[in-house]
């Protein structure tokens, strides 16, 4: 049996075990996209509906308005948002989109939405826990994430064995979802676009998508092995101003099609409680939204708390607010642009749409309007998975890193799996690859999700009482603290 | 006692500033802050694993800033007898030069012409310029 037989096989099987699904009115419902938006919607109502109370004071906390002048040259809170959501921000918001919306039609861009407003609170509730728990060590240098709360947290609430567990746990998952969604999904979709845009099936890659996948396999070796930081700097630099020429593209076809807006955002309303021609129904298309949603901006997984963790602040909320930030960038803003794109432009009624699938259906919609595009989705594409890649390679590095102790051999032994697993990607065909990176990525909610119930009050505690301080005006922005000390002295 | 704010980095033109302005303040019995700017933008993208290292190595540039820096540079004010103290703050030049002429009351700022090269670069290029513009007191730039 070839590796990549051997992978589709093993792929199979875990699949079936994460998402075992009962039939709820004649649907199969996995119960692991429940736990993600159930947990959504438990916070949002816990913590008082921050995602609408909230996003004001969020942006100020961006823009520096609290922050210590003396902490500068630490790490900002636009610094580790925009560390954050560049690891988000990948395939999950070109390529994610558009399986939804072939497999759910385009009423699952509602449920995808709505899926994002939820996984505001969820975030939120993660990454004051990521900062409130992190460990810092002498020099100065800090790991935090899910493991450091699920451990640290839980045994001051007296359950220290069962946080231990599921600390371990956690890690072990955040190295297979590293793996998954974290380096196989992206370099397989990287490679299906670089496929298509050199002639498809006449492609000289179509059959060597592993060559593709020793390339990046090189570029990611040289950053995570050969620690030349000169290219994930570039990389980092880059991804911003590929994002925004991605989304001037979306309003490009957006308001090419602009008579089509209406009934676009009518079908997508319509969609989300239709029953019409979806393979499941309502039950269905609301599946398929909160599924890729989920995917797309990672909210109770708990990945983004170890990027955020790194911020400067004395308050772990402040991190909390910015972070909520995180989906309604990822979900409610960059996945919905691309729907719409494909919505309006009717790319999803091809019939080969479901067969399509990933990039290519997105590619399609934009090609409508603008000739050639799929040149310049593929340079994004590649962009968004090599630094995807790149922060997924570093989140399990921690995970890693957390398990053995610092062990240099564990993470040099861990860093050959992964450049072995994006070859893997490039090679294999979508669906096993996407099955199998979405059993990684989702696993990780388990044992994260279950401390956070546990952690509640303290969740609570940190960011209403944070909240009530602002409001009381006990804290004060920055420049308003400086103009009093100056009109009393 | 007036107050005259210097700007000082790694590089010779900024020695040739702090003789320059040694020599003013003996003549004009100033008092020198001498300042070194690191640059640094809350708003830069940056990887996870520079913002883990972030705060360590805020120090080492702390550090760096304060030995081979600070130190010559006030070194040469004593040898000439003339009062100073010295800053290290991270920042965008002009504006925090600036900051220290309002927060000093300072009636004169004095820069080197050209900073240091490399990744500490852009220190009195466009930074001169820019504090040209935007002072309220005489800016003296030292080539």
């Amino acid at each position: 049996m070839n590796p990549v037989d051997l992978f589709t096989k093993a792929s199979e099987v875990i699949t079936s075990i994460v998402f075992i699904s009962p039939e709820i009115a004649g649907v199969k419902v996995p119960l692991i996209v429940l736990w993600l938006v159930i947990c959504g919607a438990f916070f949002t109502v816990w913590l008082g509906f921050m995602q609408i109370r909230g996003p004001k004071l969020a942006i100020d906390l961006v823009k520096g308005k609290y922050s210590d002048p003396k902490d500068a040259g630490e790490v900002t809170h636009f610094q580790a948002l925009a560390t954050a959501v560049s690891g988000t921000v990948g395939l999950g918001n070109i390529a994610g989109v558009a399986i939804a919306i072939s497999l759910g039609g385009p009423g699952a861009t509602f449920w995808m939405i709505l899926a994002g407003l939820l996984g505001m609170s969820s975030k939120m509730a993660e990454c004051t826990m990521g900062v409130k728990y992190r460990n810092v060590r002498a020099d100065g240098t800090i790991s935090g994430g899910p493991m450091y709360y699920l451990k640290k947290g839980l045994a001051e609430r007296g359950m220290g064995g069962l946080g231990k567990v599921l600390a371990v746990l956690f890690a072990i998952f955040m190295v297979g979802g590293s793996v998954g969604g974290g380096n196989m999904f992206q370099s397989n979709q990287a490679t299906a676009q670089i496929t298509a845009v050199t002639g498809g099936d006449n492609s000289f890659f179509a059959d060597k998508g592993w060559i593709i996948g020793i390339i990046f396999a090189v570029l990611l070796g040289a950053v995570i092995i050969g620690g030349i930081k000169s290219i994930a700097k570039v990389t980092e630099k880059v991804v911003p101003f590929m994002a925004i020429v991605y989304i001037i593209s979306c309003f490009i076809v957006i308001f090419a099609n602009v008579g089509a807006v209406p009934s676009a955002i009518g079908s997508i309303f319509t969609g989300a409680f239709s029953y019409e021609g979806v393979s499941g129904g309502f039950v269905g298309v609301l599946i398929v939204g909160f599924q890729r949603a989920a995917f797309s901006n990672e909210a109770g997984l708990g990945s983004a708390s170890v990027a955020h963790s790194a911020v400067k602040t004395k308050e772990p909320a402040t991190e909390g607010f910015v972070a909520m930030l995180e989906p309604f960038i990822d979900t409610v803003v960059v996945c919905t642009m691309t729907a719409l794109t494909i919505v309006i432009t009717g790319a999803y009624k091809d019939p080969a749409a479901s067969e399509l699938g990933g990039v290519a259906l997105t590619s399609n919609a934009f090609e409508t309007v603008i000739p050639n595009f799929s040149i310049v989705l593929a340079f994004a594409v590649v962009l968004f998975a090599f630094s995807t890649m790149l922060s997924w390679s570093y989140y399990g590095m921690k995970a890693v890193g957390y398990l053995f102790g610092d062990s240099p051999l564990a993470e040099r032994v861990y860093q050959g799996i992964f450049l072995i697993f994006t070859i893997i990607g490039s090679a294999a065909a979508l669906g096993p690859v996407i099955d199998f990176s979405d059993s990684m990525i989702f696993l990780m909610g388990l044992p994260n999700i279950l401390g956070l119930y546990l952690l509640a009050p303290i969740i609570r505690k940190e960011i209403k009482g944070f909240y009530a301080r602002i409001q009381s005006g006990e804290i004060q922005p920055n420049d308003a603290a400086a103009s009093k000390a100056a009109r009393q002295g | 006692m007036d107050t005259v704010i210097v700007g000082v980095d790694n590089s010779d033109a900024s020695t040739r500033a702090v003789e320059f302005a040694v020599e003013r303040a003996q003549k004009n019995d100033w008092k020198l802050v001498l300042v070194n700017v690191i640059p640094w933008s809350p708003f830069s993208f940056n990887t996870p694993s520079e913002n883990d290292e972030r705060h360590a190595q805020r120090k080492k540039e702390l550090e760096f800033a304060d030995t081979q820096i600070i130190e010559p540079m006030l070194a040469i004010a004593t040898k000439g007898k003339v009062e100073a103290e010295s800053a290290i703050r991270h920042g965008s030049s002009a504006d925090i030069l600036l900051d220290f002429v309002t927060e000093n009351k300072a009636i004169h700022v004095i820069v080197g012409r050209t900073g240091d090269s490399g990744i500490r670069n852009a220190f009195f290029g466009s930074t001169t310029s820019r504090l040209i513009q935007h002072a309220q007191v005489p800016v003296t730039v030292v080539p």
